[in-house]
């Protein structure tokens, strides 16, 4: 499971900050995650418990922002918003499409004491 | 726990190589820091959990606005994998599939096409046992098998240790077979060049909707085994074009590898590709 390596590039990531910023400990973190990502906030919340568990971080409260995806057609130009890769355009009925943005994986900010 | 020195590398991934008995080195990919020691003649890189108290009094929680990739670490890495790569004109690939679709079976098939023009060396990545690695071993080119463990994709920093151990040579083909997994290996960037999907003909021509981020991010998607096509209740026509609503872009090429049927189109794909380095 995936989930449970990105829970712990995020704790090291996290960990890391709160040291370069001169604090020892994490109580939050905010991340974005794309409908795209390929993450499922769900068993990232889960896996987040373990990778945590004994570090800086550990207790730290996850919020997790879900972005919605969009995509532009590259036949005739059209931007909408799409549920996965396999997405056709609304207007010409292609499958040509250009993901725009839904495949964000970030941490947006941490709070640290 | 490492069974050849009863180390605990804690869900770090293992290097061997085939032919070398006893070597073997450890990657750490634990959240703490990592040292490096050697003894026994291999080296190792161990994780500690210090947990120590820094004695700090804990004043007021304060926010800080970070806006960092979550995979940044291993971005970072796989680009510098792929400066390395281009510096020595190596085209690094990487070959994604679900478990027994046949990635090992065609880079038997092509390693004896290329050789004589282009040398190949190869990186294993399973969860256990060597046997990939002895597969490649036995043609005599240079391999290295990674055991993830219980880890289900290779990370750029596995293929920076891999490759480390390989004497790969300028102008070359480094194939890099990914661990048997449709989902996870597609969120690493081990800083290959290209990425070739392997479908075969035994599974649902719905993988690529089914898998549709593994697919996305394709340059090539091979289906393997049309051998069996006769046989099986697989719709080529239909899995080719999922595959191409899902990403537009990618390259379709049929083979059997038990035949040697499609793999001309295969050869020629790749020794493009490598003519351009
Ligand atoms: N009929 C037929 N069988 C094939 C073909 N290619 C591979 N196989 C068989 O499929 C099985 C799995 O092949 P491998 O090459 O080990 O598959 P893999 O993708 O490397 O498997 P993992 O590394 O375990 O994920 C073996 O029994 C192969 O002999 C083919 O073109 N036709
Ligand atoms: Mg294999
Ligand atoms: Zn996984
Ligand atoms: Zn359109
Ligand atoms: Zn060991």
């Amino acid at each position: 499971m995936h989930e449970m390596s990105i829970a712990m590039s995020i704790v090291e990531a996290v960990a890391d900050r709160a040291r370069q910023e001169g604090c020892a400990r994490v109580t939050g973190i905010e991340l974005v995650v794309g409908r795209l990502s390929g993450v499922v906030a769900e068993s990232l919340r889960f896996c987040f418990d373990a990778a945590s568990r004994s570090t800086p971080v550990e207790g730290a409260e996850l919020s997790i922002e879900e972005r919605d995806a969009a995509g532009s057609c590259e036949e005739c130009g059209a931007r909408f918003p799409v549920e996965s890769y396999h997405a056709s355009c609304p207007s010409c009925g292609r499958f040509r499409v250009r993901i725009l943005s839904g495949e964000e994986l970030a941490v947006k900010s941490i709070t640290i004491e | 726990m490492c069974d050849t020195c009863g180390c605990s590398p804690e869900g770090g991934a293992v290097l061997r190589k085939p032919g070398a008995e006893g070597c073997h080195l450890h990657i750490g990919e634990e959240a703490g820091h990592h040292h490096h020691h050697a003894h026994d003649g291999h080296s190792h890189s161990h994780g500690h959990d210090h947990g120590h108290d820094h004695g700090h009094t804990h004043g007021q929680a304060r926010k800080v606005e970070v806006e960092q990739e979550v995979l940044l670490k291993n971005n970072l890495l796989a680009e510098r994998n792929r400066g390395w790569f281009e510096a020595r004109k190596v085209l690094a690939v990487n070959f994604l599939s679900s478990p027994g679709s046949g990635k090992t079976t065609i880079l038997e098939k092509t390693i004896p096409m290329l050789s004589g023009e282009w040398p190949v060396a190869v990186v294993e990545g399973d969860q256990q046992t060597t046997n990939d690695a002895d597969r490649i071993h036995a043609l005599g080119v240079p391999v290295i098998q990674v055991n993830t463990g219980t880890g289900c994709h290779l990370d750029a920093q596995m293929v920076q240790g891999a490759v480390r151990e390989l004497e790969l040579q300028e102008r070359s083909l480094l194939c890099i077979e990914n661990v048997g997994n449709l989902v996870c290996p597609a969120m690493f960037d081990l800083g290959e060049a290209a990425r070739v999907v392997v479908i075969s003909t035994t599974e649902g021509e719905d993988k690529p909707l089914k898998y549709p981020t593994m697919f996305h991010r394709a340059d090539v998607c091979i289906l393997n085994k049309t051998d069996l096509l006769p046989y099986v209740d697989f719709d080529a026509e239909k899995c080719r074009e999922y595959a191409m609503q899902v990403n537009h872009h990618v390259e379709w090429i049929e083979v059997s590898a038990k035949t040697g049927e499609g793999m001309d189109r295969w050869k020629a794909w790749l020794t493009s590709r490598l003519e351009r380095l």
